[in-house]
């Protein structure tokens, strides 16, 4: 695995707010075309540790790189090789969906004609050709997610942020989410994901848990299980997060 | 005011969108019911429907001898509601937000300490912070306290627990028992499976209408056809690979394995049915267990059994 | 009820970027149409056709020029040159006296002026009329006291009676009183209110036994404190910044005062029950109440130059019979006798707002 080219370098990442110490040295790599589970409780220091990997805030101390670039020093280069979504933020729910493909094609600098391509492209992957041009608020939340996560992959990003992408989403349509995810982690790109489903910590190559600020936990799944000696992972996370 | 609830024959529609079809439920006084579905669902509108914010379009709603809608007064006195947008006031601090809520109630913090200690000496800590500036479970657990402060008979609960950790989450379900054994009555709802098995009786929900409605040991075993996990060296194709077999219902990614259901008879047959399919693709440690359904596989098949019945109406 | 109005209060002064607008803008305001943007003129260039060139013409021109309003640019001979001198840009007012002019005006009585204005600049043009007009008419008193002759006129319409000094700010302040009532009230509790469906909060307010109308008084309290101090910033400024006092009875105006804000209100809620966001509620007050209160009101355009049809507008905008009563209890210093009329109209519109405010009131979510 150590041959593997890294895309996410974190090395003793510190981040700071007045006295508070919201990301304590993290360390960890991840690997191109891998599905990274961020996990941790809620107020871990999750959402701080994402937001310096996108170059959107910068660390106290320590180094971090993502898709060869310096987070601290090159925020704008990070920027434009990673995609992001959330469950909160998304898409805009008063345009349609093939002025949301247009929208975020246009801020990666795409060609017109190459959004038209890829916006047709994914649009037909998902068999919701006919939605093109339904306003996004009249669309189911998960259809509407698996749509977010084709936009964030439209520039072909090197990495994909991915904030509780599943949140409230049907189970059905859930594991047709991470159908998604696998295929785009087969054809190269990196996936770094948060979520509370448990369940879904399986489906990930690697998962870290996060506590209070500090990395508690890195390893697949399997042999977090057989460390702690408990059965899901489930159980693993309320053993360390508790 | 006994906290039965009767639901008969409701549905809800927003113009031309459906968001309840026709829905009948019965709980009992002192059950800790689930509500159990994806976003969409309908769960909201339930609950508002029985908060009386909502008026349903067709059908009534008793709680104990309270009608809905004509006696809102009454049965809005009686209910504790935390809606499932964060309702508190994010600029206030934790104290403020208590104190405004039980003045509202024409109580006061001192009064009701006892109903609500459990709960609020782990936010207690924090009771000079801004709501906006806590933690989600934190938040959640101070939202459940706001809604507990007038000691209500009935408490109604929409999505407590999302986006929150798993920690937290199992936490506010301790908290919810204990509040049962008070002799609450509780209604909650919660997109997480997972949660169901904590509730004496759950209603499973999708698109406006109830899929089942039992103990969720009885929805458990009455689970049809053999439930199979499988697991091999190649996990990511595998899936597709399971979707090729014959005699298979249904094949889903669980966890660390995948499950499929099968349609014939014989367990051993349909093993080595499967065992030969695979080894024919070139997989290597290859698994197949018989394994007992959980809820989530329960919605699943149901789910599946919905949008058959749809498709044959069509 | 306490415990929600003091919640309310909390709300405001947590949110302190606010709270400097509530009260930096009646300063602002204030100080900026009382200084900035007064309309008061000086040495405006004027020019004279005076076919008569008598003593009464001659006493009016000197009168004019020593007001220090105007200078006089030149004196003009004949009627087409005055195009002339509109085209040199400079002159702003021509004053035509018809001949003959002292002799109509005291043995008949009458006589007449014609004020020719170059109106590319309306505004202007309209203060430069009125301060010519006032410095007439002060003049023709004079006249007659001079003479004891019996009453002349001479054919100018006043429009700033009573507003002798013709201090623009005096004028002003009434409408800024009005627009920031108004506004703190109408806005500030729509606003509030909105915000409490935007976040959630009304739906756990609905479901707790909560009265409406303990929901309205809390939500409008607040503000009517913070409007009435808003009211009494003004009337300090107003008094020792530009000197200007209250004629009438500051208790009367006070009154009044309150029961506008109590409308003001009132159209708050009764915005907030119409819409569904913070934006649109914002908009909304600012559209609906806001433009026609500055507009419409006779705060900046005087009503009597509108259209008709603008003029039958104005009669359902709350503000202009409030701006009425300021007016004439802090310019003319009259009682109530002489506005009871205008008070009844936004009595009654009170009323009506509270009412539908209260009807309207959803107790459910849809």
């Amino acid at each position: 695995m150590n041959e593997r080219e890294k895309i996410i370098e974190v090395k003793e990442l510190v981040k700071k707010f007045g006295n508070f110490t919201a990301n304590n040295k993290l360390t960890f790599d991840v690997f191109k075309g891998e599905i990274f589970g961020f996990l941790g409780a809620n107020g871990a220091g999750k959402t701080t540790a994402i937001k310096i990997l996108c170059g959107l805030s910068a660390p106290t101390s320590g180094f971090a790189k993502v898709a060869g670039w310096d987070v601290g020093k090159y925020p704008n280069k990070v920027k434009s090789n990673i995609g992001y979504m959330s469950q909160k933020f998304s898409l805009y729910n008063d345009m349609t969906v093939k002025e949301n493909f247009r929208f975020y094609g246009g801020i990666y600098g795409l060609p017109g004609k190459e959004i038209s391509n890829k916006t047709s492209y994914y649009l037909e992957k998902l068999k919701m050709e006919h939605t093109q041009n339904v306003v996004l608020n009249e669309i189911p939340l998960g259809w509407k997610q698996k749509l977010a996560f084709s936009v964030a992959n439209i520039h072909d990003p090197k990495v994909v942020f991915l904030d509780e992408p599943t949140g409230g989403v049907d189970p059905v349509t859930r594991r047709q989410f991470w159908e998604m995810i696998y295929e785009t982690a087969d054809k190269g790109t990196t996936v770094f994901v948060t979520t509370h489903y448990m369940d879904e910590a399986e489906y990930c190559e690697r998962v870290s848990i996060m506590s209070e600020g500090i990395i508690e936990a890195l390893d697949t799944p399997a042999k977090l299980k057989e460390h702690y000696g408990v059965d899901t992972m489930n159980d693993v996370f309320i053993k360390i997060a508790r | 005011m006994s906290a039965d609830i009767n639901i008969t024959n409701v549905s809800k529609s927003y113009n031309e969108v459906v968001a309840l079809k026709n829905i009948n439920l019965t709980i009992d006084n002192g059950e800790l019911f689930g509500l159990i579905g994806p976003d969409g669902a309908g769960k909201t509108t339930l609950f508002r429907i029985l908060t009386s914010l909502v008026l349903p379009t067709d059908g009534e709603v008793h709680i104990g001898e309270l009608d809905v809608v004509k006696d809102y007064k009454k049965v809005r006195r009686n209910t504790g509601y935390m809606p499932g947008r964060f309702s508190l006031y994010s600029d206030l601090t934790v104290e403020e937000n208590l104190n405004f809520y039980a003045s509202i109630f024409n109580t006061s913090l001192k009064e009701n300490y006892d109903l609500i200690k459990d709960i609020y000496i782990q936010i207690e800590p924090y009771k000079k912070r801004r709501a906006g500036d806590l933690s989600g479970g934190m938040k959640q657990k101070l939202a459940l306290s706001c809604a507990l402060i007038h000691s209500p008979q009935l408490i109604i609960l929409d999505e407590p627990t999302t986006g929150v950790d798993a920690v937290s989450r199992m936490e506010f379900w301790e908290l919810l028992k204990k509040m049962q054994k008070r002799g609450m009555t509780i209604l909650v709802s919660t997109p997480y499976m997972d949660e169901a098995a904590l509730c004496d009786r759950v209603a499973l929900m999708q698109n406006g209408k109830l899929l089942a409605v039992d103990k969720p040991q009885n929805i458990v075993n009455s689970y049809k056809g053999s439930l199979f996990a499988v697991s091999a060296n190649n996990m990511h194709s595998l899936l597709s690979d399971l979707e090729k077999l014959d005699n298979t219902k249904q094949v889903f990614r669980f966890g660390e394995t995948i499950h499929i259901t099968s349609n014939i008879e014989s367990d051993n047959q349909y093993i080595e049915e499967v065992n030969k399919h695979l080894v024919s693709c070139g997989y290597n440690n290859i698994s197949i267990k018989k394994t007992n359904p959980v809820i989530e596989d329960c919605f699943l098949a149901l789910m599946d059994i919905e949008t058959e019945d749809k498709d044959k109406a069509e | 009820m306490k415990a929600f109005i003091k919640k309310e209060f909390l709300h405001i002064f947590r949110d302190y970027r606010s709270m400097v607008i509530l009260f930096g803008m009646p300063l602002v305001m204030v100080l900026l149409f009382g200084f900035a943007i007064t309309n008061d003129i000086t040495n405006a260039r004027i020019a004279v056709l005076d076919n008569s060139k008598d003593v009464v013409t001659r006493q009016i021109i000197q009168k004019l020029v020593s007001s220090g309003y105007f200078i006089l640019e030149n004196n003009i001979t004949n009627q087409n040159e005055i195009e002339n001198v509109f085209t040199r840009g400079k002159v702003k007012e021509v004053i035509v006296f018809e001949s003959d002019f002292a002799n109509k005006l005291i043995t008949g009585g009458n006589a007449n002026i014609q004020l020719i204005l170059d109106a590319s600049d309306p505004n202007t043009a309209n203060i430069v009329t009125s301060y010519t007009s006032g410095i007439i008419a002060s003049y023709s008193m004079e006249l007659m006291k001079q003479r004891s002759i019996a009453p002349v006129n001479i054919n100018i319409e006043s429009r700033m009676y009573y507003n002798p000094e013709l201090k623009s700010v005096y004028m002003f302040v009434p409408g800024i009183i009005t627009v920031l009532l108004m506004l703190v009230s109408a806005m500030m509790t729509s606003i509030s209110i909105t915000r409490e469906k935007e976040m959630g909060t009304m739906e756990a307010l609905l479901v707790s036994p909560l009265k409406p109308f303990q929901i309205i008084i809390g939500k409008v309290m607040p503000y009517m404190v913070l409007s009435f101090i808003n009211l009494v910033v003004i009337l300090i400024l107003a008094r020792f910044v530009f000197m200007m006092p209250v004629a009438g009875s500051l208790t009367l105006l006070l009154a009044e005062s309150l029961l506008f804000i109590l409308m003001s209100l009132a159209l708050g809620i009764l915005i907030s029950t119409i819409s569904r966001t913070q934006q649109q509620a914002m908009l909304l007050s600012m559209f609906a109440l806001m433009l026609p209160t500055i507009l419409l009101s006779g705060f900046i355009f005087p009503i009597e130059n509108m259209p008709a049809i603008l003029q039958y507008l104005s009669h359902i905008m709350p503000s202009k019979w409030f701006i009425i009563i300021v007016k004439n209890i802090m310019l003319k210093g009259t009682g109530i006798l002489y506005f009871w009329k205008e008070t009844l109209i936004i009595i009654v519109m009170t009323m009506f707002f509270i009412v539908m405010s209260i009807k309207k009131f959803k107790i459910r979510l849809d």
